[in-house]
């Protein structure tokens, strides 16, 4: 019998063009995104070197971390981002790309349009200078982000030099309780291994309460598998992961549909296959997160205190800890459900799918956020946000008092101009709470969308178990 | 690229684990499209106050580490974003090598695609690098990518790990494209049977 393989370790062999003696391979890219900010130079060098775009149709490309979320009809204001813009789609039409511009419904955030069109599929090799590309392992993909250079790498060669990375299996027994999402199962477990904990290896999420989510709820987890470390984060391809494909525009065709799937079947992991580590949460015992820090480590359940770093032993951990409740503006001690927020952002490739806007939307139907609040939802793409209004998702927020936007990056990286200004305190549904992530002097609190829309309302942070 | 063979230099301690890739360069200075320019802005939010100015108190604002080639920090250097704007930050600035005590993978590559050279070491031997470097513009470290050996400001040395293949680019500033196109006819047999064994992926 042949040796027990795990999901990555197949779709890893399927993909080797060519290995060194010492290890190194050389992989082939089945699906290469492509965005605005990480691109320019790699056309320019590309351009340079006389070389072409070795296959143009595997590659798909969308501006989204500098587009304006407001009326679209004045255009980009902003001449940096615009000339960033305005390159890609230069650079796409001199390589023959297919490109979405920023008038085109199926705009929005790259991680949120692969799986929309179908493109995404389980057993793929899928690159992006956009270290979230990880979001696509919830179908069963071995995605992960790259430099600049590895994405001119993979224009002119379709491939990319990399060594394997270990196997780390993360199984989330038992259920979630009411109110907790696959967010916090994903923060969960970032505070448990850490921002460093997943480094070198490739993590598959398994178990019952990974086995239950959605594929939505499986991307947000794999989304954030690249907070932990983690080269890429993978879910085993299921009924939900065909159910979902199936008729999507870009996904196989009658005809090839059959062959596809009954390649897919064969990819997850075999029985026996060996993991070179093991992590283990209790779906059951997760109580909504919260970060208070600027770590996505940083994270504690929303009954809780901001931490004491006097009782850190670590001497380096406990001035880290310090500095980052100084930038907080946070006292240790201090209950969660006492700080006091001034935004709300409701996005990003994380969350901004039409499932994290029903979850929001269920939250705050009826109701009104805080006065002090300003609240915003930028639907992750032109064709999330015209379900969510063809569902009155859009009514519910816009009575509640939040801004209802145009798809993009938005808040969740500052480059646009949705930014926090300085000291302003944001519950936000993005990845990361690193300092000036959201705008110099920003303070980032990461939580799910209904923990997000449940702080819109009382205007601090609050379990959202205590709302619905 | 740069080949990286032997480096002389100042080398700045930095002491802080999770030197995330937003801290290395903010996003608000990533709406380039070149790679040059970007060392003003490195390590911004620790350099400057939110008005601009100097944190005297910064490693890299002090007199002699203002043209620091080597930085000593701790783990997880480069966590975060894929942005290349963080190794071509640190490039523009002088920074050549950067040694701690562990690296984020994405951060880790990239540096090798821009002659810049990551070395890991353990805890207690960076510990004593940092604490020789905080003697400031007369201590000299040397990095000799060959012999895998650096050279503290004492003349005491010590190695190394490094994967030989990058190893190998990066003495000898080798394109990565070059060498992966010079298997042209390799990549085109994989896609004649890709196309057979999974034609939904070829239109």
């Amino acid at each position: 019998m042949s040796k027990p393989l795990t999901l990555f370790d197949k779709i890893w062999n399927h993909h080797v063009v060519d290995r060194q003696k010492d290890g190194t391979c050389l992989i082939y890219v089945d699906l290469h995104l492509v965005h605005e900010v990480t691109s320019p130079q790699a056309f320019e060098g590309l351009r340079s070197a006389g070389r072409p775009v070795r296959r143009p149709d595997l590659t798909l490309a969308v501006a989204d971390h500098n587009v304006p979320t407001t009326d679209r009809r004045l255009g980009i204001t902003d001449e940096e981002s615009l000339l960033q813009v305005e390159t890609l789609g230069r650079n796409c039409a001199a390589f023959g790309i297919r490109y979405f511009d920023m008038g085109d419904i199926r705009q929005g955030i790259v991680h949120i349009v692969g799986p929309e069109q179908g493109l995404t599929q389980p057993g793929m090799t899928i690159v992006c200078g956009d270290s979230h590309t990880s979001t696509h392992g919830a179908f069963g993909a071995l995605a992960f982000g790259i430099g600049t250079s590895e994405v001119e790498h993979v224009l002119a060669t379709q491939t990319l030099i990399q060594r394997p990375a270990s196997n780390m299996r993360a199984t989330v027994s038992g259920r979630r309780g009411k109110g907790v999402a696959a967010k916090d199962l994903i923060l969960g477990i970032i505070g448990q291994i850490g921002t460093a904990g997943g480094t070198g290896h490739v993590i598959e999420f398994a178990g019952e309460a990974v086995a239950e989510l959605s594929m939505e709820g499986r991307m947000t987890m794999c989304n954030m598998s690249i907070e932990a470390g983690a080269r890429a984060g993978l879910i085993a391809p299921d009924e939900k992961t065909f159910a979902y494909l199936r008729g999507r525009p870009l996904a196989p065709k009658a005809g090839v549909w059959e062959m596809a799937l009954a390649y897919w079947k064969t990819l997850p992991s075999d029985p026996g296959a060996i993991y070179q580590s093991e992590v283990t949460l209790d779906a059951g015992a997760i109580a909504p997160q919260v970060t208070w820090g600027t770590s996505p480590q940083d994270v504690a359940a929303i009954d809780g205190t901001v931490p004491d770093p006097a009782e850190q032993a670590d001497p380096r951990r406990r001035e880290a800890m310090e500095r980052a409740l100084s930038y907080m503006g946070l006292a240790p001690g201090m209950n969660l459900r006492d700080i006091h927020i001034d935004t709300v952002f409701i996005g990003s490739c994380t969350n901004a799918r039409i499932e994290d806007l029903r979850a929001a939307a269920a939250v705050v139907k009826n109701r009104h956020v805080a006065d002090s609040v300003r609240a915003l939802v930028v639907p992750g793409s032109g064709l999330v946000k015209n379900q969510a209004e063809a569902e009155g998702l859009d009514r519910i927020f816009i009575d509640a008092g939040f801004e209802w936007r145009e798809p993009g990056c938005s808040m969740c990286l500052a480059m646009n101009a949705d930014k926090l200004k300085p000291g302003e305190r944001c519950a936000s549904t993005s990845n990361r709470n690193f300092e000036g992530r959201q705008g110099p002097g920003g303070r980032t609190h990461l939580m799910s969308p209904e923990m997000a829309a449940a702080a819109a309302l009382a205007g601090r942070l609050a379990d959202v178990r205590e709302v619905v | 690229m740069q080949k990286f063979d032997t480096f002389s230099g100042v080398a700045a301690p930095l002491p802080i684990d999770n030197v995330d890739t937003d801290r290395i360069i903010p996003a608000r200075f990533l709406k380039t499209i070149k790679r040059s320019g970007l060392g003003a802005a490195l390590l911004y939010p620790l350099r400057y106050h939110a008005d601009g100015s100097e944190r005297p108190d910064f490693v890299l604002n002090q007199s002699h580490y203002r043209k620091a080639g080597i930085l000593i920090a701790g783990e997880n250097f480069g966590c975060g974003s894929s942005r290349e704007h963080a190794p071509w930050a640190l490039l523009d600035f002088g920074i050549r090598c950067v040694i701690a005590e562990s690296f984020a993978d994405i951060f880790y590559n990239n540096c090798f695609k821009n002659g810049i050279l990551p070395v890991v070491l353990p805890k207690p031997e960076i510990a004593r690098l940092t604490e020789c470097a905080g003697r400031g513009a007369n201590a000299i470290f040397t990095i000799d990518l060959a012999k895998q050996e650096i050279t503290d400001p004492d003349g005491g040395t010590l190695t190394f790990e490094i994967d030989p293949f990058r190893k190998h680019c990066l003495l000898n500033g080798l394109d990565d494209i070059g060498l992966t196109l010079e298997k042209a006819p390799a990549i085109a047999t994989y896609e004649q049977a890709a196309r057979r064994t999974r034609p939904w992926l070829f239109k």
